[in-house]
């Protein structure tokens, strides 16, 4: 008995140290890859990476062409993607919430919201760098919407589901039509949490690389022409990066700071505006 | 009193036509803007319906001219234009089963430290950590396995392993060869890293939709804890569990950028895990902009509607068992 006892006090107090040691190796792992991003993208970080290009192998220089790059394909890609999200996300919540089209496209949401970004940027070139015959910077934003839609489908549909169906009826009991009572009633109730979507899906999409590598291509020079590649920072890092120049290494590294900052900042900020709903 | 029902009986004849034409341009709005909402909802089908339709129609050219042997050839020589899929293939599924075989066991056990061990006070802090790091971009982990990961390996696991097992008879094959740095067992780690936050965050939110009731039950007999996670949590989640776990291996599968640092893209399969080789992804992101020729860029089309058609599965079967637990708790 005492025996069978001590067997399982040992066994438990064994499977907690792993979970205990689990606990301590993965977070400290994570921790210590931020630690060495932190530490390898300091060393090059100056206020010449905001205000100069992209150098050749063994110049000085800077990132400002990725980072005006990635900021217009972000914004663009948020421009497109956002609306049709909440469009969508606003039928499902709300006219459509028990009709057979809402599950479908709730199934097909989730798929797409998991599937490999780089699928997205082959799709992106079939339809529109193929036929158009150059990469393009708009390819790249479309590309990006195409994630950002499903990001925000999700979250609109269920911060929409947390407002009270009794906010509806009262609406509806003045007479307000359905639409009105959507827009001026539903989106303002819901609208933390929908914002939050937002910009969940812009942090989502600024370390994207894959689906610009064929589509927003990159570009050496200062570009703001759409029609045109157009370089943007996870792709110059990818090439910095796998680049032998100890000069374009060391830029890949503060590019890589530069990225995690702010998709930590976005996330954050993300998350302080939803505290108060329970995050999806 | 009469005054007011007069006047109420005149505005009423007064305002009628207006009230008719307001409630009927309300009524009208109300069904543009259901249409419109509606059609950004079947929009979301088209899309899916569209990367499927565009990647079998630009896939075409290397169906037509390989057939189904592309599934099953080795072959990946853009000089002679002969494509097979079959190694990209086998990287695929080695590096993600991999990464899924040690992220899988540490993940459930820092899920079990974050509901059963941890002080209050420290689970928001840890958990939030979490789930912030399962957003930093896998770029960010490519870069660090490929400048501090894999030359540290190199220098210290691989020339272990190769000593270790260089007698053993399964086990010298599969860590055979000179210790690259860069290779699968590299490219499985880093997997294993990236989708660590993703498992333990959604094993987490499962674990914690166990109803008290049942823990406290177990407690109240005598269960260690240990006994508890192992014969009342774990049962009770299973299926949420497996959903996680499938989720975590949709995206092992389609990760790109993590993988393509450091894999060493080559197109063979070898039985060292130690040996450089390459995965769907990673042939794509390396090989398509230097792609010549349509056959060489229909190859890899395929190739992507192969990982495409893989993934999609993982993740239905996830969302199914998901769906499954959130319909039995919930």
């Amino acid at each position: 008995m005492s025996t069978l006892y001590r067997r399982r006090k040992r066994r438990d107090v064994i499977m907690m140290t792993l979970s205990f040691l689990a606990t301590i190796v993965g977070v400290g792992w994570l921790v210590l890859i931020l630690g060495v991003l932190v530490w390898e993208g300091l060393a090059g970080l100056s206020l010449r990476v905001f205000t100069e290009m992209t150098p050749p192998p063994g110049a000085d220089g800077g990132l400002l062409n990725p980072i005006i790059g990635s900021l217009i394909i972000t914004a663009l890609a948020v421009a497109i993607g956002t609306p049709v999200g909440i469009l969508a996300g606003t039928y499902m919540a709300e006219y459509g919430r028990h009709s057979r089209l809402s599950t479908v496209v709730r199934f097909v949401n989730d798929i797409l919201l998991s599937a490999p970004s780089i699928v997205v940027g082959l799709f992106i070139y079939e339809v529109m760098v193929a036929p158009m015959g150059h990469f393009s910077g708009l390819a790249g934003a479309v590309a990006l919407a195409v994630i950002v839609i499903p990001v925000v489908v999700r979250t609109t549909e269920d911060m929409l589901r947390l407002v009270p169906d009794q906010m509806r009826e009262a609406a509806a009991a003045l007479g307000i039509p359905r639409a009105n009572v959507i827009r001026s009633i539903c989106y303002r109730a819901a609208g933390a949490g929908m914002l939050t979507g937002v910009l969940l899906a812009i942090a989502r999409i600024s370390g994207e690389t894959a689906p610009l590598l064929f589509t927003a291509l990159n570009n050496q020079f200062f570009s703001t022409d759409l029609n045109a590649p157009m370089a943007s920072l996870p792709a110059v890092i990818f090439q910095f990066a796998l680049s032998p120049y100890k000069d374009w290494q060391k830029l890949a590294w503060t590019g890589a700071l530069v990225i995690t900052v702010a998709v930590l900042a976005l996330s954050i900020v993300a998350r302080a505006l939803a505290a108060p709903r329970k995050m999806p | 009193m009469i005054d007011v029902t007069l006047r109420k009986n005149g505005a009423r004849t007064r305002a009628l036509p207006t009230r008719g034409r307001i409630l009927q341009r309300l009524r009208r709005n109300d069904a543009i803007y259901r249409n419109v909402t509606r059609g950004a909802a079947i929009g979301v089908l088209v899309l899916l319906g569209g990367v499927i339709v565009a990647l079998i129609d630009g896939s075409m050219p290397a169906w037509r001219a390989f057939g189904f042997g592309f599934l099953a050839s080795e072959r990946w020589n853009p000089v002679t234009e002969n494509f097979g899929a079959l190694a990209p293939i086998y990287g695929t599924v080695v590096t993600a089963l991999i990464a899924m075989v040690i992220a899988v066991p540490i993940g459930l056990l820092i899920s079990v430290f974050l509901t059963e061990l941890c002080p209050t006070w420290l689970k928001r802090p840890v958990g939030t950590a979490i789930e912030l790091l399962a957003g930093i971009p896998s770029i960010i982990f490519g870069i660090w396995g490929l400048f501090v990961f894999a030359p540290f390996l190199q220098g210290t696991l691989q020339p272990f392993l190769i000593t270790v097992f260089g007698n053993v008879p399964v086990l010298s094959s599969l860590f055979a060869g000179p210790p690259y740095g860069i290779g699968v067992l590299t490219a499985s780690l880093i997997l294993a890293i990236m989708v660590l936050p993703f498992i333990t965050s959604i094993s987490r939110d499962v674990f914690e939709q166990v109803q008290a009731v049942l823990k406290e039950a177990a407690y109240g007999i005598g269960c260690t804890t240990w006994e508890v996670v192992w014969n009342v949590v774990i049962p009770y989640t299973r299926v949420g569990i497996i959903g996680g776990i499938m989720l975590g291996l949709g995206r092992a599968l389609g990760e790109t950028m993590a993988v393509t640092f450091v894999i060493g893209n080559a197109h063979k399969i070898s039985a060292s895990l130690l040996a450089p080789g390459t995965t769907i992804s990673a042939a794509i992101a390396n090989e398509f902009t230097e792609a010549v020729g349509d056959l060489y860029t229909a190859s890899l089309i395929a190739l992507g509607l192969i990982l495409f058609v893989i993934t999609f599965f993982v993740l239905a079967i996830s969302r199914y068992m998901l769906a499954r637990i959130e319909r039995r708790i919930g």
